[in-house]
Protein backbone atom coordinates (compact mmCIF):
# COMPACT_ATOMS: atom_id res chain seq x y z
CA UNK A 1 0.00 0.00 0.00
CA UNK A 2 0.78 3.81 -0.52
CA UNK A 3 -0.16 6.40 1.41
CA UNK A 4 0.44 9.86 0.70
CA UNK A 5 -0.11 12.09 4.29
CA UNK A 6 -0.20 16.09 4.03
CA UNK A 7 2.29 16.05 1.25
CA UNK A 8 3.39 19.29 0.34
CA UNK A 9 5.92 20.69 -2.58
CA UNK A 10 6.83 24.37 -2.72
CA UNK A 11 9.36 25.25 -5.10
CA UNK A 12 11.01 28.66 -4.18
CA UNK A 13 11.99 30.91 -7.20
CA UNK A 14 13.80 34.49 -6.82
CA UNK A 15 10.67 36.47 -6.39
CA UNK A 16 7.66 34.44 -4.95
CA UNK A 17 6.93 30.66 -3.58
CA UNK A 18 5.28 28.00 -6.07
CA UNK A 19 3.03 25.84 -4.40
CA UNK A 20 2.99 22.49 -6.49
CA UNK A 21 1.11 19.87 -4.24
CA UNK A 22 -0.57 21.08 -1.25
CA UNK A 23 -1.85 18.80 1.54
CA UNK A 24 -1.88 16.23 -0.34
CA UNK A 25 -3.39 12.74 1.47
CA UNK A 26 -3.96 9.41 -0.98
CA UNK A 27 -4.08 5.71 0.34
CA UNK A 28 -3.28 3.36 -3.05
CA UNK A 29 -4.40 -0.07 -2.26
CA UNK A 30 -2.30 -3.17 -3.10
CA UNK A 31 -4.10 -4.91 -7.13
CA UNK A 32 -5.52 -1.58 -7.87
CA UNK A 33 -4.74 0.86 -11.01
CA UNK A 34 -4.92 3.75 -9.34
CA UNK A 35 -5.73 6.87 -11.47
CA UNK A 36 -4.44 11.00 -11.32
CA UNK A 37 -5.72 13.25 -13.47
CA UNK A 38 -5.45 17.03 -13.44
CA UNK A 39 -4.84 19.64 -16.15
CA UNK A 40 -0.96 20.66 -17.11
CA UNK A 41 0.44 22.40 -14.35
CA UNK A 42 -1.92 21.15 -11.55
CA UNK A 43 0.91 19.21 -9.90
CA UNK A 44 0.60 15.69 -10.93
CA UNK A 45 3.59 14.98 -12.15
CA UNK A 46 5.43 16.35 -9.31
CA UNK A 47 2.85 14.27 -7.34
CA UNK A 48 3.91 11.35 -8.96
CA UNK A 49 7.46 11.96 -8.65
CA UNK A 50 6.78 12.54 -4.99
CA UNK A 51 6.24 8.76 -4.47
CA UNK A 52 9.05 7.35 -5.28
CA UNK A 53 11.55 10.40 -3.87
CA UNK A 54 12.35 11.51 -7.48
CA UNK A 55 11.50 14.81 -5.92
CA UNK A 56 11.78 15.51 -2.18
CA UNK A 57 8.44 16.56 -0.66
CA UNK A 58 8.89 20.03 1.10
CA UNK A 59 6.96 18.64 4.39
CA UNK A 60 4.19 15.73 4.94
CA UNK A 61 4.79 11.79 4.47
CA UNK A 62 5.22 9.15 1.95
CA UNK A 63 4.50 5.57 2.51
CA UNK A 64 5.41 2.27 1.00
CA UNK A 65 4.64 -0.80 2.23
CA UNK A 66 4.57 1.25 5.72
CA UNK A 67 7.76 2.12 5.39
CA UNK A 68 8.40 5.90 5.43
CA UNK A 69 10.82 6.93 2.52
CA UNK A 70 11.10 10.53 3.03
CA UNK A 71 13.73 9.64 7.08
CA UNK A 72 15.09 7.02 4.73
CA UNK A 73 18.78 6.68 3.84
CA UNK A 74 19.76 7.26 0.30
CA UNK A 75 21.30 3.64 0.16
CA UNK A 76 17.63 2.34 1.54
CA UNK A 77 15.78 4.40 -0.99
CA UNK A 78 17.78 3.32 -3.75
CA UNK A 79 17.64 -0.85 -2.75
CA UNK A 80 13.22 0.60 -2.35
CA UNK A 81 13.21 2.04 -5.76
CA UNK A 82 13.63 -1.46 -7.24
CA UNK A 83 9.95 -1.81 -6.23
CA UNK A 84 8.61 0.89 -7.44
CA UNK A 85 9.05 0.59 -11.85
CA UNK A 86 8.12 3.77 -14.24
CA UNK A 87 7.13 4.24 -17.48
CA UNK A 88 7.47 8.05 -19.04
CA UNK A 89 5.69 9.78 -22.00
CA UNK A 90 9.18 9.93 -23.31
CA UNK A 91 9.80 6.74 -23.11
CA UNK A 92 13.25 7.13 -21.65
CA UNK A 93 15.01 4.37 -23.23
CA UNK A 94 19.00 4.19 -23.36
CA UNK A 95 19.51 5.01 -27.10
CA UNK A 96 22.70 3.11 -27.58
CA UNK A 97 21.48 0.02 -26.27
CA UNK A 98 19.85 -2.78 -27.96
CA UNK A 99 15.85 -3.74 -26.40
CA UNK A 100 17.03 -6.97 -24.77
CA UNK A 101 20.23 -4.74 -22.91
CA UNK A 102 17.53 -1.40 -22.18
CA UNK A 103 15.61 -4.25 -20.60
CA UNK A 104 18.57 -6.15 -18.59
CA UNK A 105 19.23 -2.16 -17.38
CA UNK A 106 17.54 -2.40 -14.18
CA UNK A 107 19.10 -6.06 -13.58
CA UNK A 108 22.59 -4.93 -14.20
CA UNK A 109 22.19 -1.95 -11.68
CA UNK A 110 20.76 -4.15 -9.18
CA UNK A 111 24.15 -6.24 -9.71
CA UNK A 112 22.40 -9.43 -10.89
CA UNK A 113 24.46 -11.60 -13.68
CA UNK A 114 24.32 -10.99 -16.95
CA UNK A 115 23.19 -14.58 -18.07
CA UNK A 116 20.13 -14.19 -15.60
CA UNK A 117 19.56 -10.78 -16.69
CA UNK A 118 19.02 -11.76 -20.52
CA UNK A 119 16.97 -14.55 -19.21
CA UNK A 120 14.83 -12.53 -17.36
CA UNK A 121 14.48 -10.01 -20.28
CA UNK A 122 13.49 -12.17 -22.98
CA UNK A 123 10.83 -14.06 -21.06
CA UNK A 124 9.62 -10.51 -20.04
CA UNK A 125 9.94 -9.06 -23.75
CA UNK A 126 7.60 -11.88 -24.64
CA UNK A 127 5.15 -10.85 -22.31
CA UNK A 128 4.88 -7.61 -23.89
CA UNK A 129 4.53 -8.81 -27.40
CA UNK A 130 8.31 -7.84 -28.36
CA UNK A 131 10.58 -10.96 -28.57
CA UNK A 132 11.16 -10.59 -32.29
CA UNK A 133 12.96 -7.37 -31.27
CA UNK A 134 15.68 -8.18 -28.85
CA UNK A 135 18.13 -7.03 -31.25
CA UNK A 136 16.34 -3.81 -32.45
CA UNK A 137 18.05 -0.31 -30.86
CA UNK A 138 15.22 1.93 -29.55
CA UNK A 139 15.44 4.25 -33.18
CA UNK A 140 14.16 1.18 -35.04
CA UNK A 141 10.76 1.15 -33.15
CA UNK A 142 7.89 2.88 -32.91
CA UNK A 143 6.30 4.68 -30.26
CA UNK A 144 4.04 1.71 -29.15
CA UNK A 145 7.14 -0.32 -29.15
CA UNK A 146 9.18 1.82 -27.08
CA UNK A 147 6.34 1.97 -24.05
CA UNK A 148 6.53 -1.95 -24.53
CA UNK A 149 10.49 -2.19 -24.41
CA UNK A 150 9.81 0.64 -20.94
CA UNK A 151 7.22 -1.44 -19.49
CA UNK A 152 9.86 -4.60 -20.01
CA UNK A 153 12.38 -2.69 -18.27
CA UNK A 154 9.84 -1.51 -15.67
CA UNK A 155 8.54 -4.95 -14.56
CA UNK A 156 12.24 -6.51 -14.99
CA UNK A 157 12.93 -6.07 -10.95
CA UNK A 158 9.53 -7.73 -10.42
CA UNK A 159 8.39 -4.00 -8.80
CA UNK A 160 5.07 -4.32 -6.62
CA UNK A 161 3.96 -1.28 -8.21
CA UNK A 162 4.38 1.12 -11.50
CA UNK A 163 3.99 4.47 -11.79
CA UNK A 164 2.71 6.07 -14.80
CA UNK A 165 3.60 9.44 -16.17
CA UNK A 166 1.56 10.15 -19.13
CA UNK A 167 2.25 7.10 -20.12
CA UNK A 168 0.13 7.18 -23.53
CA UNK A 169 0.16 10.91 -24.22
CA UNK A 170 2.80 10.56 -26.95
CA UNK A 171 1.09 8.02 -28.85
CA UNK A 172 -1.99 7.55 -31.16
CA UNK A 173 -5.71 6.43 -30.14
CA UNK A 174 -5.18 2.97 -31.46
CA UNK A 175 -1.95 2.39 -29.58
CA UNK A 176 -2.89 3.86 -26.80
CA UNK A 177 -5.89 1.31 -26.42
CA UNK A 178 -3.37 -1.26 -27.03
CA UNK A 179 -0.97 -0.29 -24.01
CA UNK A 180 -3.80 0.49 -21.76
CA UNK A 181 -4.69 -3.09 -22.35
CA UNK A 182 -1.43 -4.28 -21.60
CA UNK A 183 -1.48 -2.51 -18.26
CA UNK A 184 -4.51 -3.80 -17.13
CA UNK A 185 -3.05 -7.54 -18.47
CA UNK A 186 -0.25 -7.13 -16.20
CA UNK A 187 -1.92 -5.77 -13.22
CA UNK A 188 -3.93 -9.08 -13.13
CA UNK A 189 -1.52 -11.28 -13.71
CA UNK A 190 1.05 -10.33 -11.96
CA UNK A 191 -0.79 -8.16 -9.24
CA UNK A 192 1.41 -5.02 -9.79
CA UNK A 193 -0.46 -1.88 -8.31
CA UNK A 194 -0.59 0.67 -11.07
CA UNK A 195 -0.63 4.50 -10.39
CA UNK A 196 -1.48 6.48 -13.53
CA UNK A 197 -0.66 9.65 -14.41
CA UNK A 198 -2.67 11.36 -17.16
CA UNK A 199 -4.64 14.74 -18.22
CA UNK A 200 -6.66 12.29 -20.31
CA UNK A 201 -10.71 10.91 -18.89
CA UNK A 202 -10.26 8.02 -21.42
CA UNK A 203 -7.25 6.97 -19.80
CA UNK A 204 -8.98 6.94 -16.58
CA UNK A 205 -12.45 5.23 -17.83
CA UNK A 206 -10.14 3.01 -19.98
CA UNK A 207 -8.44 0.91 -16.90
CA UNK A 208 -8.19 2.65 -13.56
CA UNK A 209 -10.23 1.19 -10.58
CA UNK A 210 -10.52 4.89 -8.79
CA UNK A 211 -9.41 8.16 -9.66
CA UNK A 212 -8.28 11.56 -7.61
CA UNK A 213 -8.77 14.60 -9.33
CA UNK A 214 -6.19 17.40 -8.80
CA UNK A 215 -6.23 20.81 -9.68
CA UNK A 216 -4.38 23.88 -8.75
CA UNK A 217 -2.05 21.81 -6.53
CA UNK A 218 -4.71 20.18 -4.43
CA UNK A 219 -6.63 17.00 -4.62
CA UNK A 220 -10.47 18.18 -5.36
CA UNK A 221 -12.28 15.09 -5.69
CA UNK A 222 -11.38 11.21 -5.05
CA UNK A 223 -13.18 8.18 -5.61
CA UNK A 224 -14.57 5.27 -7.74
CA UNK A 225 -14.01 5.91 -11.30
CA UNK A 226 -17.82 4.62 -11.86
CA UNK A 227 -19.14 7.38 -9.14
CA UNK A 228 -16.93 10.35 -10.04
CA UNK A 229 -18.05 9.80 -13.67
CA UNK A 230 -21.72 9.41 -12.66
CA UNK A 231 -21.77 12.48 -9.83
CA UNK A 232 -18.77 14.45 -10.36
CA UNK A 233 -18.78 16.76 -7.52
CA UNK A 234 -16.17 19.37 -8.49
CA UNK A 235 -16.29 21.61 -11.66
CA UNK A 236 -12.50 20.11 -12.02
CA UNK A 237 -14.33 16.74 -12.63
CA UNK A 238 -16.57 17.72 -14.41
CA UNK A 239 -14.42 19.90 -17.67
CA UNK A 240 -12.03 16.90 -17.40
CA UNK A 241 -15.35 15.16 -18.00
CA UNK A 242 -16.99 17.14 -20.84
CA UNK A 243 -14.43 20.05 -21.26
CA UNK A 244 -16.05 23.41 -21.77
CA UNK A 245 -14.05 24.72 -24.05
CA UNK A 246 -15.64 22.61 -26.97
CA UNK A 247 -16.74 24.40 -29.88
CA UNK A 248 -20.88 22.30 -29.29
CA UNK A 249 -20.83 24.14 -26.01
CA UNK A 250 -19.71 27.49 -27.18
CA UNK A 251 -23.76 29.17 -27.44
CA UNK A 252 -25.57 32.22 -25.66
CA UNK A 253 -28.75 31.61 -27.10
CA UNK A 254 -30.30 29.30 -24.24
CA UNK A 255 -29.11 28.27 -20.48
CA UNK A 256 -27.48 24.99 -20.50
CA UNK A 257 -27.99 21.89 -18.29
CA UNK A 258 -25.82 18.97 -17.84
CA UNK A 259 -27.51 15.31 -17.35
CA UNK A 260 -26.34 12.35 -16.10
CA UNK A 261 -27.84 9.03 -16.33
CA UNK A 262 -27.00 6.07 -14.80
CA UNK A 263 -28.00 2.47 -15.95
CA UNK A 264 -31.56 2.08 -15.28
CA UNK A 265 -32.57 5.91 -17.52
CA UNK A 266 -29.78 5.46 -20.30
CA UNK A 267 -32.01 3.02 -21.92
CA UNK A 268 -35.26 5.32 -21.59
CA UNK A 269 -35.97 7.68 -23.98
CA UNK A 270 -35.64 10.50 -21.53
CA UNK A 271 -35.16 13.71 -23.79
CA UNK A 272 -38.00 12.29 -26.15
CA UNK A 273 -40.05 12.18 -23.61
CA UNK A 274 -39.40 15.09 -21.67
CA UNK A 275 -39.73 17.01 -25.21
CA UNK A 276 -43.18 15.72 -26.33
CA UNK A 277 -44.42 16.36 -22.63
CA UNK A 278 -43.51 19.87 -22.59
CA UNK A 279 -43.71 20.60 -25.77
CA UNK A 280 -41.08 22.77 -26.30
CA UNK A 281 -37.77 22.04 -28.53
CA UNK A 282 -33.98 21.33 -26.83
CA UNK A 283 -31.13 21.60 -28.39
CA UNK A 284 -28.25 18.66 -27.63
CA UNK A 285 -25.17 19.60 -27.86
CA UNK A 286 -23.07 16.98 -26.20
CA UNK A 287 -23.79 13.34 -25.53
CA UNK A 288 -21.74 10.39 -24.21
CA UNK A 289 -22.05 6.84 -22.67
CA UNK A 290 -19.64 4.67 -20.83
CA UNK A 291 -19.34 1.59 -19.46
CA UNK A 292 -17.86 0.66 -15.82
CA UNK A 293 -17.90 -2.51 -14.56
CA UNK A 294 -20.48 -3.56 -17.25
CA UNK A 295 -23.12 -0.53 -15.78
CA UNK A 296 -23.75 2.13 -18.22
CA UNK A 297 -23.59 5.77 -17.28
CA UNK A 298 -24.00 8.67 -19.81
CA UNK A 299 -23.73 12.14 -20.14
CA UNK A 300 -25.41 14.90 -21.80
CA UNK A 301 -25.51 18.77 -22.38
CA UNK A 302 -28.36 20.47 -23.82
CA UNK A 303 -29.71 23.72 -24.19
CA UNK A 304 -32.81 24.82 -23.46
CA UNK A 305 -35.20 27.23 -25.59
CA UNK A 306 -34.43 31.05 -25.55
CA UNK A 307 -37.43 31.63 -24.43
CA UNK A 308 -37.59 32.14 -20.88
CA UNK A 309 -41.22 30.08 -20.30
CA UNK A 310 -40.62 27.27 -22.42
CA UNK A 311 -37.36 27.02 -20.20
CA UNK A 312 -39.09 27.02 -17.16
CA UNK A 313 -41.01 24.48 -18.49
CA UNK A 314 -38.59 22.00 -18.55
CA UNK A 315 -37.05 22.89 -15.40
CA UNK A 316 -40.17 22.16 -14.10
CA UNK A 317 -40.47 18.68 -15.95
CA UNK A 318 -36.31 17.55 -14.92
CA UNK A 319 -37.18 18.57 -11.34
CA UNK A 320 -40.02 16.21 -11.06
CA UNK A 321 -37.72 13.83 -13.06
CA UNK A 322 -35.24 11.15 -11.13
CA UNK A 323 -32.92 12.19 -13.87
CA UNK A 324 -29.72 14.22 -12.17
CA UNK A 325 -28.66 16.98 -13.62
CA UNK A 326 -27.56 20.75 -13.01
CA UNK A 327 -26.99 24.07 -14.66
CA UNK A 328 -23.76 24.73 -16.36
CA UNK A 329 -22.03 28.11 -15.94
CA UNK B 1 62.22 20.30 -58.11
CA UNK B 2 63.08 19.65 -54.12
CA UNK B 3 65.77 21.43 -53.16
CA UNK B 4 69.00 19.06 -52.01
CA UNK B 5 67.79 19.60 -48.01
CA UNK B 6 64.92 17.37 -48.54
CA UNK B 7 67.00 14.53 -49.87
CA UNK B 8 69.06 15.10 -47.03
CA UNK B 9 66.44 14.75 -44.48
CA UNK B 10 64.98 11.96 -46.00
CA UNK B 11 68.25 10.14 -46.35
CA UNK B 12 68.46 10.88 -42.68
CA UNK B 13 65.35 9.49 -41.76
CA UNK B 14 64.69 12.56 -40.36
CA UNK B 15 61.78 13.83 -41.97
CA UNK B 16 60.23 9.99 -40.85
CA UNK B 17 61.43 10.72 -37.61
CA UNK B 18 59.49 14.03 -37.52
CA UNK B 19 56.00 12.59 -38.74
CA UNK B 20 56.42 9.56 -36.06
CA UNK B 21 57.10 11.85 -33.44
CA UNK B 22 54.44 13.83 -34.27
CA UNK B 23 51.75 11.46 -34.10
CA UNK B 24 53.42 9.85 -30.93
CA UNK B 25 53.23 13.17 -29.12
CA UNK B 26 49.50 14.20 -30.19
CA UNK B 27 48.50 10.10 -29.50
CA UNK B 28 50.48 9.99 -26.07
CA UNK B 29 49.36 13.49 -25.08
CA UNK B 30 45.67 13.18 -25.67
CA UNK B 31 45.67 9.75 -23.76
CA UNK B 32 46.91 11.26 -21.04
CA UNK B 33 44.76 14.29 -21.37
CA UNK B 34 41.83 12.23 -21.32
CA UNK B 35 42.87 10.96 -18.21
CA UNK B 36 43.03 13.93 -16.44
CA UNK B 37 39.87 15.72 -18.78
CA UNK B 38 37.55 13.15 -18.78
CA UNK B 39 36.67 13.02 -15.40
CA UNK B 40 37.16 16.86 -14.71
CA UNK B 41 34.18 17.46 -17.53
CA UNK B 42 32.54 14.33 -15.60
CA UNK B 43 32.54 16.17 -12.10
CA UNK B 44 31.59 19.74 -14.09
CA UNK B 45 28.68 17.87 -15.32
CA UNK B 46 27.61 16.09 -12.03
CA UNK B 47 28.40 18.82 -9.78
CA UNK B 48 26.43 21.66 -11.91
CA UNK B 49 23.11 23.30 -10.55
CA UNK B 50 20.73 20.57 -11.85
CA UNK B 51 23.68 17.59 -12.29
CA UNK B 52 22.75 14.78 -10.39
CA UNK B 53 24.92 15.43 -7.70
CA UNK B 54 25.14 19.61 -7.30
CA UNK B 55 28.07 21.08 -5.34
CA UNK B 56 27.68 24.20 -6.64
CA UNK B 57 31.44 25.91 -4.85
CA UNK B 58 33.41 22.62 -6.25
CA UNK B 59 31.93 23.29 -9.75
CA UNK B 60 32.36 27.05 -9.44
CA UNK B 61 36.38 26.05 -8.42
CA UNK B 62 36.93 24.28 -11.23
CA UNK B 63 34.94 25.85 -13.13
CA UNK B 64 37.68 29.15 -13.00
CA UNK B 65 40.35 26.78 -13.06
CA UNK B 66 39.59 25.20 -16.31
CA UNK B 67 38.79 28.60 -17.81
CA UNK B 68 42.34 30.14 -16.49
CA UNK B 69 43.75 27.18 -18.10
CA UNK B 70 41.91 28.15 -21.39
CA UNK B 71 42.29 32.02 -21.77
CA UNK B 72 45.78 31.77 -21.80
CA UNK B 73 47.50 31.53 -25.34
CA UNK B 74 49.12 28.09 -25.54
CA UNK B 75 52.84 29.81 -26.95
CA UNK B 76 52.41 32.02 -23.77
CA UNK B 77 51.15 29.01 -21.71
CA UNK B 78 53.78 26.72 -22.75
CA UNK B 79 57.07 29.39 -21.32
CA UNK B 80 54.76 29.53 -18.05
CA UNK B 81 54.79 26.20 -17.18
CA UNK B 82 58.34 25.56 -17.76
CA UNK B 83 58.85 24.95 -14.75
CA UNK B 84 56.23 22.63 -13.85
CA UNK B 85 57.36 20.47 -16.53
CA UNK B 86 60.63 20.45 -14.89
CA UNK B 87 59.19 19.10 -11.37
CA UNK B 88 56.76 16.95 -13.11
CA UNK B 89 59.33 14.93 -15.43
CA UNK B 90 62.53 16.60 -14.30
CA UNK B 91 63.71 18.07 -17.39
CA UNK B 92 62.31 21.15 -19.23
CA UNK B 93 63.47 20.45 -23.00
CA UNK B 94 62.73 17.53 -25.25
CA UNK B 95 59.69 15.66 -25.72
CA UNK B 96 58.97 14.85 -22.56
CA UNK B 97 58.79 17.88 -21.42
CA UNK B 98 56.09 19.47 -24.22
CA UNK B 99 54.03 16.47 -23.42
CA UNK B 100 53.32 18.10 -20.21
CA UNK B 101 52.76 21.06 -21.14
CA UNK B 102 50.66 19.70 -24.32
CA UNK B 103 48.68 17.70 -21.34
CA UNK B 104 48.40 20.94 -18.96
CA UNK B 105 46.67 22.79 -22.08
CA UNK B 106 44.50 19.82 -23.65
CA UNK B 107 43.33 18.29 -20.68
CA UNK B 108 40.99 21.69 -19.51
CA UNK B 109 39.77 21.93 -22.79
CA UNK B 110 38.72 18.23 -22.87
CA UNK B 111 37.04 19.06 -19.77
CA UNK B 112 34.80 21.16 -21.45
CA UNK B 113 34.53 19.39 -24.98
CA UNK B 114 33.31 15.98 -22.52
CA UNK B 115 31.07 18.47 -20.44
CA UNK B 116 29.32 19.59 -23.16
CA UNK B 117 28.97 16.09 -24.58
CA UNK B 118 27.27 14.70 -21.56
CA UNK B 119 25.32 17.74 -21.03
CA UNK B 120 23.54 16.42 -24.01
CA UNK B 121 22.43 13.37 -22.25
CA UNK B 122 18.32 13.32 -22.18
CA UNK B 123 17.37 14.56 -18.79
CA UNK B 124 14.43 11.89 -19.00
CA UNK B 125 17.24 9.27 -19.21
CA UNK B 126 18.93 9.68 -16.38
CA UNK B 127 15.71 10.40 -14.73
CA UNK B 128 14.66 6.44 -15.60
CA UNK B 129 17.85 5.23 -14.03
CA UNK B 130 17.22 6.94 -11.00
CA UNK B 131 13.99 5.36 -10.77
CA UNK B 132 15.55 2.11 -10.70
CA UNK B 133 17.20 2.86 -8.18
CA UNK B 134 20.70 3.59 -9.62
CA UNK B 135 23.64 5.00 -7.75
CA UNK B 136 24.96 8.35 -9.20
CA UNK B 137 28.28 6.66 -10.32
CA UNK B 138 26.30 3.93 -12.01
CA UNK B 139 24.78 6.87 -14.00
CA UNK B 140 27.95 8.19 -15.18
CA UNK B 141 29.70 4.66 -16.44
CA UNK B 142 26.16 3.58 -17.60
CA UNK B 143 24.07 5.97 -18.71
CA UNK B 144 26.07 9.29 -18.84
CA UNK B 145 29.14 8.37 -20.90
CA UNK B 146 27.84 5.06 -23.07
CA UNK B 147 24.67 7.64 -24.01
CA UNK B 148 27.10 10.47 -24.98
CA UNK B 149 29.84 8.11 -26.55
CA UNK B 150 28.88 9.29 -30.49
CA UNK B 151 29.50 12.79 -29.20
CA UNK B 152 32.51 12.00 -27.18
CA UNK B 153 34.30 10.51 -30.21
CA UNK B 154 34.00 13.42 -32.32
CA UNK B 155 35.14 15.90 -29.39
CA UNK B 156 38.29 13.55 -29.06
CA UNK B 157 38.82 13.81 -32.67
CA UNK B 158 38.71 17.82 -32.48
CA UNK B 159 40.36 17.72 -29.64
CA UNK B 160 43.48 15.19 -31.07
CA UNK B 161 43.63 17.53 -34.07
CA UNK B 162 43.94 21.07 -31.35
CA UNK B 163 46.80 18.58 -29.81
CA UNK B 164 48.26 18.12 -33.15
CA UNK B 165 48.79 22.23 -33.87
CA UNK B 166 49.80 22.80 -30.04
CA UNK B 167 52.66 19.91 -30.93
CA UNK B 168 53.39 21.90 -33.54
CA UNK B 169 54.06 25.02 -31.90
CA UNK B 170 56.17 23.65 -28.94
CA UNK B 171 58.64 23.06 -31.54
CA UNK B 172 59.57 26.80 -30.92
CA UNK B 173 60.77 25.86 -27.34
CA UNK B 174 62.28 22.94 -28.60
CA UNK B 175 59.97 20.50 -29.23
CA UNK B 176 60.46 18.35 -32.23
CA UNK B 177 58.58 16.80 -35.09
CA UNK B 178 57.10 18.38 -37.74
CA UNK B 179 56.87 21.56 -36.21
CA UNK B 180 60.53 21.67 -35.64
CA UNK B 181 61.47 20.26 -38.93
CA UNK B 182 59.15 23.45 -40.71
CA UNK B 183 60.78 25.73 -38.49
CA UNK B 184 64.64 24.87 -38.13
CA UNK B 185 65.20 23.43 -41.76
CA UNK B 186 62.03 25.13 -44.07
CA UNK B 187 61.88 28.22 -42.34
CA UNK B 188 65.15 29.56 -41.25
CA UNK B 189 67.34 27.73 -43.61
CA UNK B 190 65.30 29.05 -46.31
CA UNK B 191 63.74 25.96 -48.14
CA UNK B 192 60.49 26.76 -48.39
CA UNK B 193 59.86 23.16 -50.30
CA UNK B 194 60.44 22.21 -46.49
CA UNK B 195 58.19 23.84 -44.91
CA UNK B 196 55.32 23.27 -47.74
CA UNK B 197 56.13 19.43 -47.38
CA UNK B 198 55.40 19.99 -43.16
CA UNK B 199 52.66 21.20 -44.10
CA UNK B 200 51.16 18.72 -46.38
CA UNK B 201 52.29 15.76 -43.93
CA UNK B 202 50.24 17.37 -41.18
CA UNK B 203 47.30 18.22 -43.22
CA UNK B 204 47.30 14.72 -44.31
CA UNK B 205 47.15 13.47 -40.79
CA UNK B 206 44.73 15.71 -39.46
CA UNK B 207 42.28 14.31 -42.06
CA UNK B 208 43.15 10.34 -41.38
CA UNK B 209 42.21 11.35 -38.00
CA UNK B 210 39.38 13.12 -38.81
CA UNK B 211 37.97 10.80 -41.32
CA UNK B 212 38.64 7.42 -39.02
CA UNK B 213 37.20 9.36 -35.80
CA UNK B 214 34.08 10.15 -37.21
CA UNK B 215 33.83 6.89 -39.55
CA UNK B 216 33.81 5.55 -35.81
CA UNK B 217 31.27 7.78 -34.30
CA UNK B 218 29.22 7.21 -36.92
CA UNK B 219 29.38 3.51 -37.08
CA UNK B 220 28.72 3.27 -33.37
CA UNK B 221 25.83 5.45 -33.46
CA UNK B 222 22.76 3.34 -32.25
CA UNK B 223 20.41 6.49 -32.95
CA UNK B 224 18.60 7.34 -36.00
CA UNK B 225 20.50 8.55 -39.05
CA UNK B 226 20.23 11.80 -39.65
Amino acid sequence: MIELKHLCKTYSAPDKEIHALEDINLSIQDGEIFGIIGLSGAGKSTLVRCINLLERPTSGQVLVDGRELTSLPRKELLLLRRSIGMIFQSFNLLEQRNVLKNVCFPLEIAGVDRKTAEAKARELLQVVGLADRADSYPSQLSGGQKQRVAIARALATDPRYILCDEATSALDPNTTRSILDLLRQINRDLGVTIIVITHEMKVIDQICDRVAVIDHSRIAEEGRVSEVFTSPQSQIARDLIIPRDRAALDTKNGRKIRLTFNDAYSREPVISNMVLECQAPVNILFADTKEFEGVIYGHMIIELPADPKQADKILVWLKNSPVEWREEV
Amino acid sequence: MLSEMFYKLWDAGLIQKGIWETVYMTLLSTAISYLIGLPLGVILTVTDRGGIHPVPWLNRVLGVIVNFFRSVPFIILMVAMLPVAKFVVGTSLGNRAMIVMLVIAAAPYIARMVESSVKEVDAGVIEAAQAMGASNFQIVYKVLLPEARPSLILGAVISMVTILGYSAMSATIGGTGLGQIAISYGHQRFNPDITWICVFLTVLIVQIIQEVGTAIAHRTDKRAKK
